[in-house]
């Protein structure tokens, strides 16, 4: 860029803008991206049938299009990246969650009631009492997929067709018993066969109890549907039925209260929420885990904070030599796997097999009692957490001038009322909304309980909550731990969560800017 | 500078943002590749189509052979992908969107779960495939009155012994904890069992234990199927049952500690820290390592005991509902899996007890082993198929580790009687 500066200078008409060559460059690419995006989505789009999804990427390439070609609206090429980004990874995930919340989605209510349908049908087809297993080979007849059909006891062939099972004269049939071929038929050899699968598992050949479907590409079974729906009364008839569709609950129903074990999904309206707050397994302990809870996140905050913020100070004195050394040596727990290193943990507090017993030689059951179990994951998180305080403190102290603690010094201020009075809240003005953020983390801390204590200990007469358990394991256990998966109940509970963190943060937030204005 | 900086946030937002315009759509943008592939597919005649498997990693290699063959023989081409965690949750999420594989490998306990999300269909065996089996496999992936898959490896815990320090099979759960505690008063040992009980209980390695004690989990139905409606966890047998645990326990004899977790147990048989281990097949290969003779044999019970039945699991292979080439996939599970070479060579890829009678006999002569683990789970349980287990795991866990620790018998059956029938709204 150099050189050219002095050049521009001299033309006299300076152009409104300097197009750079990696200007151009940039804004030929962005478009490109574009464009293969929209050739790439298009197909499945319209192959899936989905003309929201096709609107939705057409509007958004025509936008993109529009506005990184015309030479006005600035200010939108830089604020339409992150807004769509916003979109993409924080409105949708969070609609999404809501909306789940108010449906049934889950184990036994994943799909849609066609598919519950197909499944209790498929599902209910037993092979015909008596009937032969037969020996199948596909065959064409004037282009139409046939069946050819050995009974293995009788050896007699058949001619199965859409319309039914007729004999089949003049079949030569081989020693594996399959028919290898008869006239005015071609039969299709394994991999001609393997092209029309979709068709040869479509063919079903009416007989008087039942059909014969193909099963594999050699052989056939005649079975029948013990269940099959009936649109007309909206049931599922058969065994133990009439089985009627329940669409609040998404099951098919008999008269003695009992369901089919296939359902599908159906809104609930404010059940999840409603369960949430009047299950009494959460309700009764929610006073207790949410106490924790907080004590738990305010203490990793706390700590590492403290922890950090020391050996970033003691670092950052000037007469401090090969800090470069200690400043990697700090930062390595936060370089490793936090996930390995929580069950690295977890081991070393064993009673009678982990490091922290044999070293010191104690006999103490760390992660068996409450209170060193608190203590244990609230170390652990410690651990893993100073690393990041360490480094956000070593920047923010970087840009607080040294002639302010100097000035202190100078008046008569002990290093410690230096630090008390002028470091400390120039510090925590850039990092308190870190230390917030850090906060609405460690509430939602999954991993470190769940790789380390899982909850645990549990006391003997209640195997649901245990003393280390967060809000957020508390309720994944209930949520996909008894009953499958319940994707709907726990969307309403993170639903709750988000709340009661948003209020905490918000409030914090709040907090922090009344602080901004007493120290900016 | 900042110029070119932006063009390269821009360039790669956008990219970012236009894949996520499309995905507003949940259902579409992962279903529509597979759709429009599978169109395409039918369209070359040569190429029969594709059959995709999904397994985990210590099958894949084993499979990978038998599955090209199979593509070979048929014309069509063969995919075998790994999924390493959470086999049954990937295969459940991918099948529902569209993009999951023809053939799933599994363990039996899958069943229900699988049947209630309809995302399994029955598998089509003759009579002659059947009896094929041994007959504890066949009735592992029976469900509802019908075969949900074709299955190929059963597997148990059993009880192994270092011969070296315990050259006996002991005749009972008291005879065992005796030597071990005499072995470990000589100093020949630090603990008299290794079982796996950790912070949160083990159901799985402990249920032969429970069993022999009188505990029950379902009542049964009709049909002789686990009855989730009648959950037996707070019964007065399990409660029995979970007095035996207290009894082992860290405030008796010491026999069953929650020290000993599921990442140290066969570690510490191996390294000669214990005389009896309590695991199954997976446990062979650290068990050989640690050069010393071995046996296996059933777990013992209790001298006036029940049997001490273990969970027998069956690994199988399953026809995904909505897979894209059904046909191939029942071909491929009902015909061709059956057959005792493939059977063979997944057993010497991992080897774990064949179902296939045949091979298992054929297995046994060569590694006595595979023989030892299948007469030990002989009589055993089929772990419990239905999607009510779920509940069970867990409270079960807390409850043993709870009565280990020296918790009142009583009070932890009732509570994780409790809380079971709570989630399964009994």
């Amino acid at each position: 860029m150099a050189p050219d500066v002095p050049g521009a200078a001299e033309r006299a008409p300076r152009p409104r803008r300097n197009i750079t060559t990696a200007f151009v460059v940039s804004r030929i690419a962005v478009l490109a991206v574009a464009a293969a995006i929209l050739l790439y989505a298009v197909p499945p789009l319209v192959a899936a049938e989905s003309w929201l999804g096709l609107g939705v990427l057409g509007a958004a390439t025509a936008l993109i299009g529009y506005l990184y070609l015309t030479p006005r609206l600035v200010p939108a090429k830089y604020l339409v990246p992150g807004t769509v980004f916003l979109i993409a990874f924080q409105v949708v995930p969070v609609v999404y969650t809501v909306t789940t919340a108010f449906t049934n989605f889950g184990d036994g209510h994943r799909g849609s009631k066609q598919d519950a349908v197909v499944a209790i049908e498929t599902g209910s087809v037993r092979q015909a009492p008596g009937s032969p297993e037969y020996a199948l080979t596909a065959a064409l007849r004037d282009g139409e997929l046939v069946f050819l059909l050995v009974d293995p006891d009788t050896k007699q062939a058949g001619l199965g067709t859409a319309e039914g099972l007729e004999p089949l004269a003049g079949a030569r049939v081989g020693v594996t018993g399959k028919v290898l071929s008869a006239p005015g038929l071609t039969v299709l050899k394994a991999p001609e066969a393997a092209a029309r699968a979709k068709e040869i598992s479509a063919l079903s050949v009416p007989t008087p109890g039942g059909a014969i479907k193909a099963n594999g590409l050699s052989r056939a079974v005649e079975g029948r549907a013990a269940l099959v729906y009936d649109a007309a009364c909206d049931c599922v008839r058969g065994e133990g039925g009439p089985w009627t569709a329940d669409e609040s609950q998404g099951y098919f129903v008999n008269a003695a209260g009992d369901h089919l074990a296939q359902g599908w999904q159906v809104g609930v309206g404010l059940d999840n929420f409603a369960r949430v707050l009047t299950n009494p397994t959460i309700s009764g302990y929610f006073a207790g885990v949410f106490g924790w809870n907080v004590v738990f996140a305010l203490a990793s905050v706390a700590g590492t904070f403290a922890l950090g913020m020391s050996v970033a100070l003691a670092l950052h004195h000037p007469r401090m030599r090969g800090t470069k050394i200690y400043r990697i040596a700090i930062v390595l727990p936060y370089a490793m796997p936090a996930f390995a290193m929580l069950m690295v943990w977890r081991d070393m507090f064993n009673r009678d097999f982990g490091l922290i017993n044999q070293l010191f030689g104690l006999d103490v059951d760390w992660l068996g009692e409450p209170l060193t179990a608190r203590l244990a994951v609230i170390l652990v998180n410690l651990w893993l957490g100073f690393p990041y305080m360490f480094l956000v403190t070593t920047g923010a102290l970087q840009a607080i001038p040294r002639e302010l603690t100097e000035a202190a010094s100078i008046d008569g201020a002990t290093p410690w009322k230096g630090f008390r009075k002028v470091t400390l809240p120039l510090l925590l003005v850039a990092l308190t909304p870190l230390l917030i953020s850090s906060f609405a983390f460690n509430f939602n801390n999954f991993n470190a309980i769940a790789l380390t204590t899982d909850g645990g200990p549990f006391p003997a007469e209640n195997p649901q909550v245990g003393a280390t358990d967060l809000l957020i394991t508390y309720t994944f256990r209930l949520a996909f731990g008894a009953g499958g998966a319940q994707f709907g109940f726990a969307a309403a509970v993170s639903v709750f969560i988000f709340a009661i963190v948003a209020i905490i943060s918000a409030t914090a937030f709040r907090r922090t800017r009344k602080q901004e204005e007493v120290y900016a | 500078m900042s110029k070119r900086a932006l063009g390269v946030a821009a360039f790669a937002s956008l990219a970012f943002a236009t894949a996520a315009c499309g995905g507003s759509d949940p259902a579409a943008p992962s279903a529509a590749p597979t759709a429009g592939a599978s169109g395409s597919a039918s369209a070359p005649a040569a190429a029969g189509g594709t059959l995709v498997i999904w397994a985990d990693p210590n099958r894949v290699k084993a499979l990978k052979p038998f599955a090209d063959q199979f593509g070979t023989e048929n014309g069509v081409t063969v995919e075998v992908k790994e999924i390493s965690k959470d086999n049954q949750t990937v295969f459940l999420t991918a099948s529902q969107q569209g993009s999951g594989p023809d053939v799933m490998v599994g363990a039996h306990d899958w069943i229900g779960n699988l049947v209630q999300n309809g995302a399994i269909d029955p598998v089509n065996l003759t009579e002659e495939q059947k009896s094929a089996f041994s007959p504890i496999a066949m009735k592992a992936v029976t469900f509802d009155g019908q075969v949900y898959g074709a299955p190929y490896a059963v597997e148990n815990i059993a009880l192994i012994r270092n011969t070296d320090l315990a050259p006996d099979a002991p005749a009972s759960i008291e005879e065992m904890v005796k030597t071990g505690k005499k072995l470990k008063d000589d100093g020949k040992v630090e603990e008299i069992l290794c079982l796996p009980v950790a912070q949160k209980g083990d159901a799985f390695h402990a249920y032969p234990i429970f069993a022999s004690g009188g505990g029950a989990l379902f009542g049964t139905t009709a049909s002789g199927d686990p009855d989730p409606k009648k959950v037996l966890l707070g019964s007065e047998g399990s409660v029995k049952a979970f007095g035996k645990f207290k009894e082992l326990g860290e405030k008796g004899d010491g026999a069953l500690k929650t020290s000993i977790t599921n990442e140290n147990y066969i570690t510490s048989f191996a390294g000669k820290k214990c005389a009896y281990l309590i695991s199954g097949p997976w446990a062979m290969t650290d068990v050989k390592k640690g050069g010393f003779g071995y046996d296996i044999t059933p777990v013992p019970s209790f001298e006036d005991g029940e049997p001490a039945t273990p969970f027998v699991g069956v690994q199988s292979f399953f026809v995904a509902s909505k897979g894209k080439s059904k046909t191939l996939a029942q071909e491929f599970v009902t015909n061709y899996v059956t057959n005792k070479d493939v059977a063979k060579a997944l057993y010497e890829a991992d080897p774990r007890p064949p179902a296939l009678a045949e091979t298992l006999e054929e297995v046994k002569a060569a590694d006595p082993d595979a023989g030892k683990f299948m007469d030990a789970g002989k009589d055993g349980m089929p772990m419990p198929a239905i999607p009510e287990m779920a509940a069970i795991w867990e409270p079960f866990g807390i409850a043993e580790a709870a009565v280990v620790k020296g918790g009142d018998p009583a009070k932890a059956a009732a509570a994780a009687q409790k809380a079971i029938d709570g989630a399964l709204k009994n």
